[in-house]
């Protein structure tokens, strides 16, 4: 096989000779990848997750040289490496803040989608690597948060993992599969540090690849939610594009920077965040015999908490008659009687098993349905989403206002999870819960609604 | 039931009355931590003090005196109070009791054993305290120099005295010859139900406790709730001696403190210089974006 004759000289040269699937990779991803000129603000987030993402695959390798995954050493070796592992202090807090903030530039990043629609056709599989990529992090936050072995650690991973135990007919065993024991315990340990430190890393890494494969195959959306790739020049290059390295290298190093003074802030000043990123009562070793008088997971988990809290015995009526208008509503809208037959069917079902006495489950399990559905349901996007125009600049004011809507109410969802319960926080979760379902469950038809702006043929651009 | 669950019980019946809806938390023991902090404001401990070598190593003295009799800190390494301005030499011979070495972690001599024996519940490692102690409504070091300064005699009580800051708690005033006799008065609203109307009557309830732990307890009728909570006051028998103790309770709080997170000083400094090298950084990525995009139209 003759050799690669190489463009380049000197030791770039000796190496494209050799693999010039190096420089070809590079220029595919990186100096010829072509992304639009307009991003904004939003679209820093990505690129800063990746930053988390190797922030905590670093911070973690160093944790696990001193951290022992045993009931009865792991509290006082992760105080030890606080202490006594020179440095130690700096790596734990690196690991505990990138945590939170692994979460913080993620939940901007899906916003940035929500916003300008970058889930819409051709992009839906690059959004449910997306969703995959964001059920991974929750599963390795939940899984890393038992290895401190404080209160809150133990607590939260019992009440998590008693969760399943309100799946009808397998429930108990199922939790007592995951937990292998009775309790959370040093077997539980054990299987939560395996799946920490190296099976979540490895599905995470390998969706982080195939997110990126994916938005490189169809290209970026933008604020205009415009294709750049309609317009071209002579040698195929989109002429509202510019070349990812080095305009958006820089870029990204001028917003990482920014983004560091606040990461590092947090680090050094205020590690705990007043509570929030690390519980008061996880500084208490784990003890199986003294449950906290208010347990709450971290921040990043409470509004889906909240969702089942929310769902009470006196709440199920009303999802009973949420189920029975959603089905209403879709049997108006279907034309295929088979399908109509099988939306009512299903929505009986539903509600004899949420309320007819003898045969209803219990509303313990109808939380944790709906607490999997408040996930889960940011994969239906794509399909929820009928709107003709992607970007909201296109889309009427109140589109744009609905939006802000569901996100304040995730917010508040949030605030209220880390609270102890109250009947009236109660109340005002219940109304919540039904504002972050309605907003997707009636997407279908609010986003073809309303007067839609002309959306431009080519991106709206101000030179710097 | 053994003896000492029995008088707990007791005397958390005569206490429920004074602390409004702890009643239930109180006889579980340790959760008494948590659902005791609800009642009252806690006291501001001086913050200066952290900062200030003198106060850290009389801290340290106190703690070395009448803490590690029961309490271990096996978190931290003796050797650790170096950073507060003491030679090994001297935490060798001034701190160490017993064989330990200046490389050891602090510990008591107590058996974990017998202290649950004495006590009811064996006293919690001190290493992270201020931290552990700390919640949404107050820090921790407050927590725990109101703590320190919150016995009161209470003849009701399994050993002799009380705490406002955490009712019924099991361990003893350590300090009681330091701080001196004090009289006591605790002032709390009650709302009662009238079981036959199910009329609300709201009722201030005062319990003043003499020096010697008797205590006597008035009632009156008061038209609504008040600001809730209970408030207290303690009258010293000698207001200088107390003061004192004050002194000692806030140096023992900024010891506590210091070995909770020994790195917050050294963290602090660090992270100044690095915000000021990222501001630094942030103009250059700043400039540098800028040059490359202005050429893009």
């Amino acid at each position: 096989m003759a050799e690669h004759k190489s463009q380049y000289t000197g030791l770039l040269g000796w190496v494209d000779a050799r693999m010039p699937t190096a420089m070809s990779e590079f220029k595919k991803h990186m100096s010829e990848y072509y992304a639009p000129k307009n991003f904004n603000f939003w679209y820093i987030f990505g690129g800063l997750a990746i930053v988390v993402l190797v922030i905590q695959i670093v911070s973690g390798i160093f944790l696990t040289m001193h951290y022992k995954p045993d009931a009865g050493l792991a509290f006082a070796s992760v105080e030890y490496i606080m202490r006594d592992v020179p440095g130690g202090w700096f790596i734990r807090y690196m690991h505990s803040t990138g945590a939170s903030f692994f979460f913080i530039v993620v939940y901007l990043h899906m916003f940035r989608a929500l916003l300008y629609g970058s889930y819409r056709r051709p992009r839906e599989l690059l959004w449910i690597f997306g969703c995959l990529l964001f059920l991974m992090l929750m599963a390795e936050a939940f899984f890393g948060y038992l290895l401190p072995w404080g209160q809150m650690s133990y607590w939260g991973a019992q009440v998590i993992v008693n969760l399943f135990g309100a799946i009808p007919f397998i429930g108990p065993e199922l939790a007592l599969f995951i937990r292998g024991d009775y309790v959370v315990g040093d077997a539980t340990l054990n299987r939560f540090f395996a799946f920490h430190v190296i099976a979540i890393p490895l599905v995470l890494l390998g969706l982080v690849v195939a997110h990126i494969i994916a938005l490189h195959d169809v290209g970026s959306n933008n604020p205009d939610g415009v294709e750049i790739k309609a317009h071209t020049d002579a040698q195929g290059r989109p002429l509202d594009g510019v070349p990812f390295h080095p305009y958006y290298t820089v870029h990204d190093l001028y917003w990482l920077s920014i983004f560091l003074l606040a990461f590092f802030a947090v680090l050094f000043f205020w590690p705990e965040m007043g509570g929030y990123f690390l519980e008061w009562n996880n500084f208490i070793p784990a003890d199986p015999l003294v449950t906290p008088s208010h347990i709450a997971p971290v921040w990043y988990f409470t509004p889906y908490y909240s969702i089942l809290r929310a769902v009470t015995e006196q709440f199920m009526l009303v999802l009973a008659v949420a189920a029975i208008g959603m089905s209403a509503l879709l049997v108006l809208t279907t034309s295929n009687s088979i399908i109509r037959g099988a939306i009512a069917a299903f929505s009986v079902l539903l509600v004899v098993l949420m309320l007819v006495p003898g045969v209803k489950l219990d509303p313990k399990f109808w939380g944790v349905v709906m607490m999997g559905a408040s996930v889960m349901i940011f994969f239906a996007m794509p399909w929820l989403d009928h709107s003709p125009a992607r970007s909201m600049r296109y889309r009427p004011k109140w589109h744009f206002w609905m939006l802000i809507a569901w996100v304040v109410a995730f917010l508040i969802l949030g605030y209220l999870g880390t609270q102890p319960p109250s009947p009236s926080k109660i109340i005002v979760a219940q109304v919540l819960t039904l504002v972050y379902f309605a907003f997707f469950a009636l997407m279908p038809w609010w986003s073809r609604m309303g007067e839609f702006k002309p959306v431009p043929d080519r991106i709206t651009f101000v030179p710097h | 039931m053994n003896p000492m669950t029995t008088s707990l019980s007791c005397s958390s019946l005569t206490r429920a009355a004074i602390s409004v809806g702890l009643g239930a938390s109180i006889l579980l023991g340790a959760s008494a931590a948590v659902g005791s902090e609800g009642g009252i404001a806690m006291d501001s401990w001086p913050v200066d003090r952290g900062q200030n070598a003198a106060s850290l190593q009389n801290g340290a003295r106190l703690f070395a005196s009448y803490c590690i009799g029961c309490h271990s800190a096996s978190l931290v390494r003796w050797n650790r109070l170096q950073e507060i301005g003491l030679t090994s030499a001297q935490i060798q011979q001034y701190l160490i009791s017993g064989n330990q070495k200046v490389g050891d972690t602090i510990r008591t001599g107590a058996a974990p054993g017998d202290q649950k024996r004495w006590f009811g519940k064996t006293p919690p490692d001190l290493s992270v305290i201020t931290r552990a102690r700390t919640s949404f409504e107050h820090a921790g070091a407050d927590y725990i120099y109101t703590l320190l300064r919150g016995y009161y005699r209470d003849a009701s009580a399994p050993n002799g005295w009380n705490n406002v800051a955490y009712p019924n708690i099991a361990m003893p005033h350590v300090f009681w010859q330091e701080q001196g006799p004090r009289e006591t008065r605790i002032e709390s609203t009650e709302a009662r139900k009238d079981a036959k109307t199910g009329a609300v009557q709201h009722v201030q309830v005062v319990t003043t406790y003499q020096p010697d732990g008797t205590s006597s307890r008035t009632e009156t009728p008061v038209a609504n709730h008040g600001a809730g909570g209970i408030t207290y006051t303690f009258k010293p028998l000698n207001v200088e001696q107390s003061r004192r103790f004050d002194a000692d309770a806030a140096d023992l709080v900024a010891f506590l403190a210091f070995i909770t997170d020994p790195t917050a000083g050294k963290r602090v400094t660090i992270g100044v210089w690095v915000l000021i090298f990222l501001a630094f950084f942030t103009v250059i990525a700043w400039r540098l974006n800028a040059v490359y995009w202005k050429k893009v139209r």
